[in-house]
């Protein structure tokens, strides 16, 4: 008893929000304000944000590495997508949170061929259930209008209050909103006794099961969670666009979204937040520099990281902010580098 | 155990960073802005940079100031992905205030910008996607380059006209190829022609062979073909080393497939092989000529009809300017447009006022060698072709 | 009758094709522990290398064969002293954000050099059309990727098991430090063999320009055809890629063929089910790294 007491309260302790959590939601708050005329693009970074919060749930807490993940993407959208066009549900919110069910059960089903094996394996099943998805997609074109996607999506108004308007203002605020809600919900978790015990298993199965956590039921629940999550997101790109075609299930989306997460540092749930700026940062403005030759330089900035080294990226990064946190909040509010990369 | 982990003070610089490197000042109304999507990466790279080519071309020739006011380029790459689409559409009527969306590599692409046009009262040039319905979509969308429905019935009246009974069809598996097969079906059964074997192949598909082996097996005598611009090199290859080519039987299709582009590299299989299209690099009139000349000078490739629509929208587009006196009204813009009539490198088209279509002559082309180089020479001509794939009313 | 012959017939092509582009890969991931997605960067390099020297050199189809590979394996050998070497003992995860980092930097090279359009190459007239062989169709093209990597994989397979490199190599591989002790000298060995894996990707490029098509996207799109043969395969010899390819080949082919509908379908799901069924490929090892 005392022991699981121990547990929840230093779960509960490392779970206290910090000043410079406090600081990026508000600065987040003000960017809104602060760029009025850049709703899409921002819209189009919180749903890559938290598709990545999706992919950090079982990367960075479980272990689990998926080159597959577009598949729980791909069934949100879809469910949003043919839920709108045949009228089933109008509602968007309710709509939303029914695709989002609708990529969990695949997880769950999916969840337990990818818990075997080591990293590699799971890669490829985990990659070739997305591709399987695709190929269903493309069967069955006559229900997911194939290659030509489903046309014709009307989204009704948010709460039949706020309508969906061309500066993408409605949508912007209702993905954050979405974001917001859930990084919570994902951040109580990961600071709950699950999320712990997670981390035991990442850092070493064996022991995790040996000291009395059901290893496989634990992966199986963070997996289907973050299936989820991904479903979300996947049916939040299908609200704020009116759109839904096989690219959503591509293996591109799955690959550019490991590399959001590596950017940003896996293991920490701001990691995929930060990495989705910087990625579509750096996308956008490659792309206007040279629409036609973007690629290469992105390419040339994923390189350079990788010989300068994440972590020395990241403190180098970190030096001016860290220079005026302490200028202002005292030696302890400094912030550190991410665990995955200290390592 | 656990070092505690955040990097926020850098996620707020960046998010700064991002969204600042992004935003344009809106200037004034000096130049007219013309927003040109296109797929610049990816498998249909080729059409963007035939039509971003030909745009460029054009604008050297003619200037870049009409009517009085300076034309300002803003190319974007979409990779041919609907959703990148669409958020750059909006970016640039919403940010850069442009006149004119233009462009549009592919089907979807088109029909995702098309309510943003509508919304925006901005004029819609699609110089390449060529279903059918793209221009009911919205009343300011004007195409200038094709619909399949266009060479696809021609092709089928005259495959049933020439003792060619038996048909097997390939053809991509999207909106194009749908209408494609669907057009030319209706017009060659109705001739009294039929169809032995149907495979639909998906859009990414790099290996053609064993669906040309079920081609063979079905033993028709000719083939009825279409994949999109690009894809025609890889088909004929597959299609020769088959020993398709010696069997005796005929490719015949929309002229997408012998795109002048690649043509000449596809070798002596493509020899004989009958498409109907809008337009051919041997076109024998002095403007094209000159077209294809200039056009080879500037980017050492020769022109394909992505180029020919792609030129032909810029020159919509100066036209109008130039019919509105320079003024940028979406409505006057395309009303200008509408029943538009000039001479093209492909020959003599117009836009029809009703659907704002194109209506253009429709060739049938053998493929030959001349000059120790293939193409397409045209020997009949259907003029003024309307799109018959209009939803019936 | 016939008809299944020539399918099997062109599956296996297709399979020994993509044996010989995708065998290095096998070598850096198995042997070297190295997550190498650039890999297809290797083999569009060695197919465009040869597609200038005969199409615009005017060098006959089989000398600038050889050629391909040497390239290729030079521009390996370049950046695995340069780059590459350092990343052995990196994370996973940083091998694959640098591996892909150099295949977008390849696509947008070959881009700008060379153009996005598909390019051919043009091949003597005696590897066009058909042959008939008892009523069943051969292409001769194929006929001769099979004869060239038949050749290739009874070489590779000698070398690895009777030569004094094949077994300086094994051993370095089952233990490096032990193997450094016994004076084998391990980077050299490692550089020697990721050089060679480059050099026949280079070459399966070059083979397959006439059969996959050649693009700036190559590395893209074959990737997943590459993972799937050495994770099917698993990567303790060069037999399990070897016959995960044939596997990969002929059921695509035939798949596509009988089934033009589920096509792609049936490859993924039996890639599933030979990786439930054995984790590490076919033929892997039983314990995991």
């Amino acid at each position: 008893m005392s022991a699981s007491n121990d547990v929840s309260t230093s779960a509960m302790a490392s779970g206290r929000w910090r000043i410079s959590e406090v600081v990026f939601w508000v600065l987040v708050l003000a960017c809104p304000l602060l760029f009025p005329s850049r709703y899409l693009i921002m819209t189009d970074i919180l749903r890559l944000a938290l598709f990545a919060l999706s992919l950090d749930l079982i990367l960075g807490y479980a272990g689990i590495v998926s080159l597959g993940h577009a598949a729980f993407f791909g069934v949100g959208a879809y469910s949003a997508g043919l839920l709108a066009l045949h009228g089933i549900i109008n509602e968007p919110v309710i709509a939303l949170v029914v695709a989002g069910l609708a990529a969990m059960v695949l997880g769950f089903f999916t969840s337990f061929l990818v818990i075997r094996g080591v990293d590699l394996t799971r890669l490829m099943v985990t990659l070739g259930i997305a591709l399987l998805m695709e190929a269903l997609g493309e069967r069955f074109s006559n229900i997911t209008g194939g290659t030509d996607g489903l046309q014709g999506i009307e989204m009704q108004p948010l709460l039949g209050m706020f309508a969906f308007d061309m500066f993408g203002k409605t949508a912007f605020w209702y993905c954050l909103i979405v974001l917001f809600l859930l990084f919570l919900l994902a951040r109580r978790i990961v600071h709950s006794p699950f999320g712990l015990s997670l981390r035991a298993i990442r850092n070493n199965p064996l022991r995790a099961a040996a000291i009395g956590i059901p290893v496989n039921r634990r992966l199986i629940a963070v997996y289907t969670l973050s299936a989820f999550y991904a479903g979300i997101a996947g049916a939040l790109f299908t609200q704020t666009t009116a759109l839904a075609s096989l690219d959503v299930f591509a293996f591109e989306k799955s690959a550019d979204l490991m590399l959001v997460l590596v950017i940003g540092g896996t293991g920490y749930l701001y990691g995929g937040l930060i990495g989705a700026v910087v990625f579509k940062m750096l996308q956008e403005v490659f792309q206007t520099i040279t629409p036609q030759y973007w690629l290469f330089w992105i390419g040339l900035v994923l390189v350079v990281i990788v010989l300068v080294g994440r972590a020395r990226m990241h403190r180098w990064a970190l030096w001016l902010p860290n220079l005026v946190i302490r200028r202002l909040a005292g030696r302890k509010a400094v912030v550190v580098v991410p665990e995955s990369d200290a390592s | 155990m656990s070092i505690r982990t955040d990097l926020l003070s850098l996620a707020a610089t960046g998010i700064a960073l991002a969204v600042a490197a992004g935003a344009t000042p809106a200037s004034a109304q000096e130049s007219v802005k013309i927003g040109l999507i296109l797929p610049m990466t990816g498998g249909q790279a080729s059409t963007g940079k035939q039509i971003d080519n030909a745009v460029k071309l054009y604008m050297q020739r003619k200037g870049d100031t009409v009517a009085g006011r300076k034309v300002e380029i803003i190319l974007k790459d979409d990779g041919a992905v609907p959703d990148n689409t669409k958020r750059i559409a909006q970016e640039l009527i919403v940010n850069d205030k442009v006149n004119f969306i233009a462009g549009f590599g592919v089907t979807p692409a088109a029909l995702a910008a098309a309510p943003l046009a509508t919304q925006g009262k901005i004029p819609q040039i699609v110089m390449a996607a060529g279903t059918s319905i793209i221009t009911e979509r919205s009343p300011y969308i004007v195409r200038t380059s094709f619909t399949l429905a266009q060479s696809s019935t021609i092709i089928g009246d005259w495959a049933a006209k020439n003792g060619i009974k038996k048909v097997a069809t390939l053809t991509s598996d999207y909106a194009p190829g749908n209408d494609a097969l669907n057009f030319f079906k209706q017009n060659f059964t109705a001739g009294g022609g039929e169809i032995v074997e149907e495979v639909k192949v998906p859009l990414a598909n790099p290996d053609f062979a064993p669906f040309l082996q079920r081609m063979k097996d079905a033993k028709p005598d000719a083939m009825f073909v279409f994949v999109p611009a690009g894809q025609g090199g890889n088909f004929m290859k597959q299609f020769a080393e088959r020993g398709l080519d010696k069997s005796g039987i005929k490719v015949i299709g929309p002229g997408d497939v012998m795109d002048d582009d690649l043509l000449n590299n596809m070798g002596d299989a493509a020899l004989g092989a009958v498409t109907a299209h809008l337009y051919s690099a041997a076109h024998p009139s002095a403007m094209n000529k000159e077209f294809v000349a200039a056009y080879k000078k500037a980017f050492n490739s020769r022109p394909g009809f992505m180029a020919v629509g792609g030129y032909d929208g810029i020159h919509l587009i100066y036209e109008a300017l130039k019919k509105t006196g320079g003024k940028t009204d979406g409505d006057a813009l395309v009303a200008a447009m509408k029943g538009m009539k000039w001479e093209s490198p492909r020959g003599p088209i117009s836009i029809d006022p009703e659907t704002r279509d194109i209506v253009q002559n429709i060739y049938i082309r053998k493929v030959e060698k001349v000059d120790g180089e293939l193409y397409n020479v045209e020997f009949a001509t259907f003029e003024a072709v309307k799109d018959s794939g209009k939803t019936k009313k | 009758m016939t008809t299944l012959f020539t399918i099997l017939f062109d599956g296996v092509a297709y399979g020994m094709l993509l044996f010989v582009l995708a065998c290095g890969l096998a070598v850096t991931l198995g042997l070297m522990n190295f997550v190498n997605l650039a890999h297809g960067a290797f083999a569009m390099t060695g197919g465009y290398f040869c597609a200038v020297l005969v199409n615009q050199s005017g060098w006959p189809f089989f000398a600038a064969l050889p050629l391909a590979f040497v390239v290729s394996a030079a521009i390996g050998v370049v950046l695995e002293r340069s780059l590459y070497r350092h990343l052995y003992t990196r994370s996973h995860l940083d091998q694959v954000l640098f591996s892909v980092g150099l295949v977008f930097m390849s696509v947008a090279a070959v881009d700008y050099i060379m153009g996005s359009s598909r390019i051919f190459i043009k091949l003597p007239a005696a590897l066009e059309g058909q042959i008939d062989f008892f009523g069943v169709g051969i292409g001769r093209y194929r006929l001769m990727i099979i004869v060239i990597c038949g050749l290739l994989t009874v070489a590779l397979q000698l070398v690895l098991a009777r030569t004094r490199f094949g077994s300086r190599l094994r051993a370095a591989v089952d233990d490096p430090r032990a193997a450094s002790g016994l004076g084998i000298n391990v980077p050299q060995v490692f550089a020697f063999t990721f050089a060679f894996g480059c050099g026949l990707a280079g070459l399966g490029g070059a083979l397959s320009a006439e059969i996959l098509g050649l693009d700036p996207y190559f590395p893209l799109k074959f990737m997943i055809y590459f993972l799937i043969v050495v994770t099917v395969g698993g990567s303790s010899s060069i037999t399990g890629p070897f016959l995960a390819s044939l596997l990969l080949g002929i059921g695509d082919v035939a798949g596509k063929y009988y089934v033009p509908k589920m096509g792609p379908f049936v490859i993924y799901t039996i890639m599933i089910v030979i990786l439930i069924w054995r984790p590490n490929g076919l033929f892997g090892r039983t314990a995991t790294r």
